[in-house]
């Protein structure tokens, strides 16, 4: 009963949402206050109907009813029962129900928060939010419905894949889906502005927030998408340029572009156009890796069942509002004239290298990502584009923001003095200087780019040190680290998310630059040297019973060389997941802070031994902590007073009923 | 989502192997960093986006084996692509050739970072030379609203 009630409720969101998406427009066309204000509660029981609806379908989840078929395929009684939650939305139906309440979530939002906004931009914002989930709507009711129930219902389900039985599966995606669905927020933001034609400070400071938060969880979700990946794939890779994780780095970088542009828009009325069309773009790569991830054009294996017809409805839906939006914006970008002025070398300047920037780095992971599709179609050649290419042609945009990164945070706006900033930089530069040269003199014979990646994220983070310090003024110590607690969060904001660019870049060129690797048949009892590790296989002990695996667990001892002291007793395991008939490696990690040592146990050796591979990893969790430091950085940006202030008057504002004019 | 092509690749092998077995490693070191190397930008053509390098699949281990040999045999780094190449195809190459519309694909984004930087240049001289925008006063609405929000 339950079940028929979420599945009703889906039903009527629906509705809902096609109600919403035209009343409130034809309201503001006409400049009809009731049909208006109409939005507002249909947003919030568009919300509420999707929250009932996944709520149904979790309840079917977690009493285990196995009449639904989506149920049977994704759980089982004997489940735990935090992945009887978390199995709603590890698979294909379930998952897009998530997005979509995630998406009206979103809109739901505008609606409570919105209350500054003028009348017409906020009925167009949420008619043209709501156009999107009237599509994922009908995406679901038609094509990929959860709540199917089958005639003769079994007695246990398939169960979950025990792989996504890991505590991982439980947050990576709803990050991710924030993320990806919060940059909707911007679309409708830019479709409404240009349907209003109008763009102005304000709109910069109301579409940023919804970008800034939407960054903020895509950096996470990739985050831990890196980290799960490098401790549970048991080669320590964490980045693979895969095409489902480009799908989730395009949006990542373009939305960091609108973030600095829209910035430009709110303080100097400048980069109006450009602010939109990114706002448009950076929705637009988030269906394209909704595109990517479930049509299964680009990856022939994948776990969410790829079907062609759904493949299409989404090609639809992305043509429909890419189509849409890009001929709107071509029609009424010319009208949105910039106001600012500013000089040849300036803060607004340097956010155009900035956007630039990413925007072309962003374009470098789309064309490879796409490219063997279009090489197939076009040019009958059937070949591949994998991590060599996007190293080769990505790095290069890396290392030239990260030059330019902190040149450009210190410039004033309007006019700036390249020669002042430079200046007041080069502290961070010697410091860069000397960890580079370091990096080259420790490690001799090692690739150049290391050293340069050293260089410069000591650069990154150096230079955001000095631009926060440089924010406190003239004066003795004690009176720069009081003004130090005074600034504006959004400048901490800045200089928290930029050293966190610094940081993950350092894990990242130390792991890849530095790495020691070593592969061998370790025989019981017979310790060797990896690095600056003495690794000792102690015992394999087989046919281990875990809950619902079998395994052989190895007890690997690592020792400091130099002072023989113990520093970890490692478990590396294969096990074997008999139901499913699976074989997994745990890989042995002992984190660190300057490093990790990361063991893996590979096959018995005919002449005894086992196979073991050993790694040495620098700084490897550098990479996912600037990760988080990034998000932080956003975090506090997020919480400076000019958005509260503005959260604060839409309390104190009669938020129905106000004539636009 | 790598994890789920791992693990369905998985499954399709009873045990996988890791990847670079002891008894491929060469006992010269800088040959096998050599091998390493070459492996690194090979794919591995049964599994997903995948390079001979990390791959658990039986038929990776034989093109690494391959590899080896003919590094060995005395082939130069090029010549041991090369003779790949032959045998399964550019598909095999992670890092495309630039040979023929491939070109577009390396050029695509220099042409593009180069026009943008044009375009750029020409709209921040523009903006530096527009003439200062004359102050638009508020007007009383605007006025009233400001200071509402000011007095927080």
């Amino acid at each position: 009963m339950i079940v028929e009630l979420g599945h009703f409720a889906l039903i009527l969101a629906f509705m809902v949402a096609v109600f919403q998406m035209i009343v409130p427009l034809i309201g503001a066309h006409q400049n009809r206050p009731g049909w208006m204000a109409v939005a507002e509660p249909a947003a919030t029981t568009q919300f509420l109907l999707t929250a009932f609806s996944f709520g149904a379908l979790t309840y079917a989840f977690v009493t285990s009813d196995f009449s639904l078929s989506l149920v049977i395929a994704n759980s089982h009684t004997l489940k735990p029962m935090l992945y009887k939650v978390t199995g709603v939305w590890g698979n294909h139906e379930g998952s897009l129900l998530l997005w979509v309440l995630i998406l009206t979530l979103f809109g739901a939002c505008a609606a409570w928060f919105g209350g500054n906004l003028p009348p017409t931009l906020k009925a167009r914002v949420l008619a043209v939010q709501s156009s999107v989930a009237a599509a994922f709507f009908a995406f679901i009711l038609f094509t990929s419905n959860p709540f199917l129930r089958v005639g003769t219902p079994p007695f246990d389900g398939q169960d979950l894949n025990p792989l996504l039985q890991d505590p991982g599966l439980a947050f990576h995606p709803p990050f991710l889906y924030l993320g990806y669905v919060g940059l909707s927020m911007a679309f409708s933001f830019a479709v409404a502005a240009l349907i209003e034609g109008r763009v102005d400070a304000a709109w910069g400071r109301w579409v940023r927030p919804w970008t800034l938060a939407a960054w903020v969880f895509l950096t996470i979700g990739i985050g831990l998408g890196s980290w799960w990946a490098y401790y549970e794939l048991g080669w320590g890779g964490f980045w693979f340029w895969d095409p489902v994780e480009n799908a989730s780095f395009m949006p990542w970088l373009i939305a960091a572009a609108l973030l600095h542009s829209a910035i430009v828009v709110e303080k100097r009325e400048a980069l109006k156009s450009w602010s939109i069309l990114l706002a448009i773009l950076a929705f637009g790569f988030s269906l394209i890796g909704t595109f990517i991830v479930r049509s299964g054009v680009l990856t022939s294996v994948h776990a969410f069942a790829n079907d062609p017809e759904r493949g299409v409805f989404i090609l639809m839906i992305l043509g429909f509002f890419m189509g849409g939006a890009l001929l709107l914006f071509a029609l009424r970008a010319g009208a949105m004239e910039a106001k600012g002025v500013f000089a040849t070398v300036s803060r607004e300047s340097g956010l155009v290298v900035n956007n630039l920037l990413l925007a072309v780095s962003t374009f470098v992971v789309f064309i490879g990502t796409i490219w063997p599709l279009i090489a197939e179609m076009f040019f009958d050649r059937t070949l591949s584009v994998g991590p060599p290419f996007f190293n080769a042609a990505f790095t290069p945009f890396v290392f030239a923001l990260a030059v330019a990164l902190p040149i450009g945070a210190m410039l004033p706006w309007k006019r700036a003095s390249l020669g002042k900033a430079v200046r007041a930089l080069v502290p961070a530069m010697v410091l860069a200087l000397a960890t580079g040269l370091l990096a080259w003199a420790m490690f001799t014979g090692h690739s150049a780019l290391a050293p340069i990646g050293v260089a410069l994220s000591t650069w990154l983070v150096a230079g955001a040190a000095v631009d926060i310090w440089s924010r406190t003024g003239r004066g003795g110590i004690g009176y720069r680290l009081g003004r130090l607690t005074r600034l504006p969060r959004a400048d901490w904001g800045k200089t928290i998310a930029h050293a966190g660019v610094g940081i993950t870049m350092f894990g990242i060129v130390t792991l890849t630059g530095y790495q020691v690797e070593d592969i061998r048949v370790a025989q019981i009892g017979e310790p060797y040297q990896v690095g600056a590790y003495e690794i000792e296989l102690v015992r394999v002990d087989e046919n281990v019973r875990g809950p619902n695996y079998i395994s052989t667990t190895a007890t690997v001892a690592v020792r400091e060389i130099e002072t023989g002291r113990l520093v970890s007793e490692m478990h590396p395991e294969r096990r074997i997941y008999p139901v499913a008939g699976m074989p997994t490696t745990e890989a042995g990690i002992n984190n660190g802070f300057t490093r990790d040592v990361y063991v893996t146990l590979g096959d018995p050796q005919d002449n005894g031994g086992w196979a073991v591979r050993t790694w040495i990893k620098p700084f490897a969790n550098w990479i996912w902590g600037g990760t988080i430091i990034m998000a932080l950085g956003g975090f506090f940006s997020l919480s400076d007073r000019r958005y509260r202030v503005a959260a604060g008057a839409a309390r104190t504002t009669p938020t129905e009923g106000v004539p636009a004019e | 989502m790598r994890v789920l092509a791992a693990l369905i690749l998985s499954l399709m092998l009873a045990f996988p192997a890791v990847a670079v077995q002891p008894d491929e490693v060469l006992p010269d070191p800088v040959m096998e960093e050599r091998a390493r190397d070459i492996s690194a930008g090979l794919r591995c053509i049964v599994c997903r986006n995948e390079s001979i390098d990390e791959s658990h699949a039986e038929l990776a281990r034989e093109l690494r084996l391959l590899v080896r040999d003919r590094l060995v045999q005395g082939d130069s780094d090029e010549e041991v692509v090369a003779y790949i190449v032959d045998r399964y195809g550019e598909y095999v190459l992670l890092s495309p050739p630039m040979r023929g519309s491939t070109i577009a694909l390396w050029l695509a984004a220099p042409v593009l970072l180069l026009l943008g930087l044009g375009l750029s240049v020409v709209y921040i001289r523009r903006r530096a030379g527009a003439p200062a925008p004359t102050e638009v006063a508020l007007n009383e609405d605007e006025a009233a609203r400001l200071k509402e929000i000011l007095r927080e």
